[in-house]
């Protein structure tokens, strides 16, 4: 059952709990992912989204989460007046993802800081919940609730048992894991949702586990 | 969760002689693993932003897009109609609260964005005719919570599913039964009078002209508003719901699912296929991205 919050809550910048909050959570998980405020933002509108994210300020939304806001930040309207000064460029596009994609969908082609770029799509999927499909080739489902730790390795074996056991060392409980990878022996990613957050110290040993090129620590994404 | 229905929820509070927002409170500190202080006061903030919110908007706030606005301010400031100052006071502020959120203002969503005017309201409305204290209207915040998560798990909250009887309906459901509490109604009469003010939005539809959260939205949250408090009069009159809270949910439940795709939330059908609606769609739905190169 739904918690009493889920239902008076969340406190958030109007006026759809699905083309506003939910945007402000997929633009704050396009930042999780990149690891910070970006530098270039490709923001490509799919369906209700495309259709309607002018009325819903679903453009302003997505950016106010590059930039670290929160959905009841009151500076959500004005987000794309204060992009420059964070040092982000944003261009939009109006995109049609076909039938099978989810109406409220955006294509984030983020530009981290050290000049990376990651593919993050990502679905508003009601009352601010939102669903990340995709981050580069790599098929996933996010849902940004838990803490949550993303990886990016050669795959090949041991490689997840390394992970898994040096996060069991850390007393961090795996509430779910899912592996994908482009192909076999290519890259793989796996993304594992925690009971806890796993400490920096346990993330700089998964960082150097043989085969791993890319290891990130997200914490949950605010709902407010 | 110590309770899945309404009537299991009122025979609850009435049983250890506590209101239903206070069984509610427990249940969540209990699922959540959290004190009750705490879970006080985050409704507490709940309540102080829906307060800002029908305050800013009835000092008259214009929307986003710029289709609608500043109709709460007057509301408030028209002299005396035919419906009685206190219904007029509350229509005001869902339009003021409603208009905050079309403007992209900071709201409650209570259950939903779309239909966050109704609650504050009716509560802010009927506690200052009762002398409310904020703990009794925290409580009362409670009280509609609970009969919100029945309906979300009987049913739904959500106007793609439902309609915009899973919204406003529903907002006015939790309303009513938050009013009956402030005005001092036993457990069984707030339960009354959710299911009086559900069936008097049974069908409503989801029409959004041009895909905003506007028209008729802002209005019908002035209307659910009006509602909610015919019903909680009615319970507080001791007219029972012959239909039981309960099985009115279940009904929404399955009226939103034989609404058509075209009235939940798609804007295909009903006020957003109107001449006019076509119209307004024209003239808001997106054409060019906006970027910071604009600027």
């Amino acid at each position: 059952m739904a918690g009493v919050f889920d239902i008076i809550g969340p406190v958030m910048t109007g006026p759809s709990s699905s083309h506003t909050a939910g945007a402000v959570r997929l633009g704050l998980a396009g930042r999780a992912i990149v690891g910070g405020t970006p530098t270039r933002a490709r923001l490509g509108l799919h369906g209700s989204f495309a259709q309607t994210y002018r009325g819903h300020g679903t453009d302003l939304a997505l950016v106010a989460g590059l930039l670290g806001m929160k959905p009841d930040d009151e500076r959500v309207p004005v987000a794309l007046d204060l992009a420059p000064g964070a040092g982000l460029e944003v261009a939009f596009e109006l995109i049609d993802l076909g039938p099978e994609a989810h109406p409220n969908t955006v294509r984030m082609l983020l530009t981290a800081r050290d000049g990376r770029e990651v593919l993050v799509v990502g679905s508003s999927i009601g009352g601010g919940r939102i669903v990340v499909t995709r981050i580069d080739r790599f098929v996933v489902d996010f849902s940004g609730e838990y803490n949550a730790v993303i990886l990016a390795y050669l795959d090949r074996p041991g490689v997840v048992a390394a992970v898994t056991s040096l996060i069991a060392a850390d007393r961090v409980n795996i509430a779910a894991m899912r592996v994908s990878r482009e192909a076999r022996h290519s890259r793989a990613l796996t993304i594992m949702e925690l009971d806890q957050p796993i400490r920096p110290e346990t993330m700089a040993t998964l960082a150097r586990v043989a085969g791993v090129d890319m290891a990130l620590s997200v914490p949950p994404i605010a709902l407010s | 969760m110590p309770y899945t229905n309404l009537a299991e929820l009122a025979s609850a509070a009435a049983a250890r002689g506590l209101t239903i927002g206070a069984v509610v409170r427990e249940g969540e500190a209990a699922e959540t693993e959290t004190p009750e202080p705490e879970i006080n006061a985050r409704m507490a903030r709940n309540l102080e932003v829906m307060r800002e919110a029908a305050a800013r908007g009835l000092a008259g706030i214009r929307s986003r897009s710029g289709l609608t606005g500043t109709d709460a301010k007057k509301m408030a400031e028209a002299g005396p109609g035919v419906a009685g100052e206190l219904l007029d006071t509350a229509i005001a502020r869902a339009l003021a609260v409603s208009e905050v959120n079309a403007a992209m203002g900071r709201i409650v969503a209570a259950p939903t964005a779309g239909s966050a005017g109704v609650l504050p309201a009716v509560i802010l409305t009927v506690g200052e005719r009762v002398g409310a204290t904020d703990e009794q209207l925290i409580e009362a915040l409670f009280t509609a919570g609970g009969v919100g998560q029945v309906i979300a798990a009987k049913a739904t909250l959500a106007g793609a599913e439902g309609g915009c009887q899973a919204e406003c309906g529903s907002a006015a459901a939790m309303a009513a039964a938050a009013a009956v509490q402030l005005a001092g109604g036993t457990p069984e009469q707030c339960v009354d009078a959710a299911a009086i003010a559900l069936k008097g939005s049974l069908g409503l539809v989801c029409d959004p002209v041009a895909g905003l959260v506007e028209v008729p939205c802002i209005k019908r949250n002035g209307l659910s508003a009006a509602a909610a408090l015919a019903a909680a009069d009615m319970a507080l009159a001791g007219i029972r719901s012959v239909i039981p809270a309960d099985e009115v949910i279940v009904a929404m439940g399955e009226v939103g699912r034989a609404l058509p795709a075209s009235l939940r939330e798609t804007s295909q059908g009903g006020l957003a296929t109107t001449p006019t609606g076509k119209r307004l769609a024209s003239r808001f739905l997106s054409s060019a991205p906006r970027t910071t190169d604009d600027k």
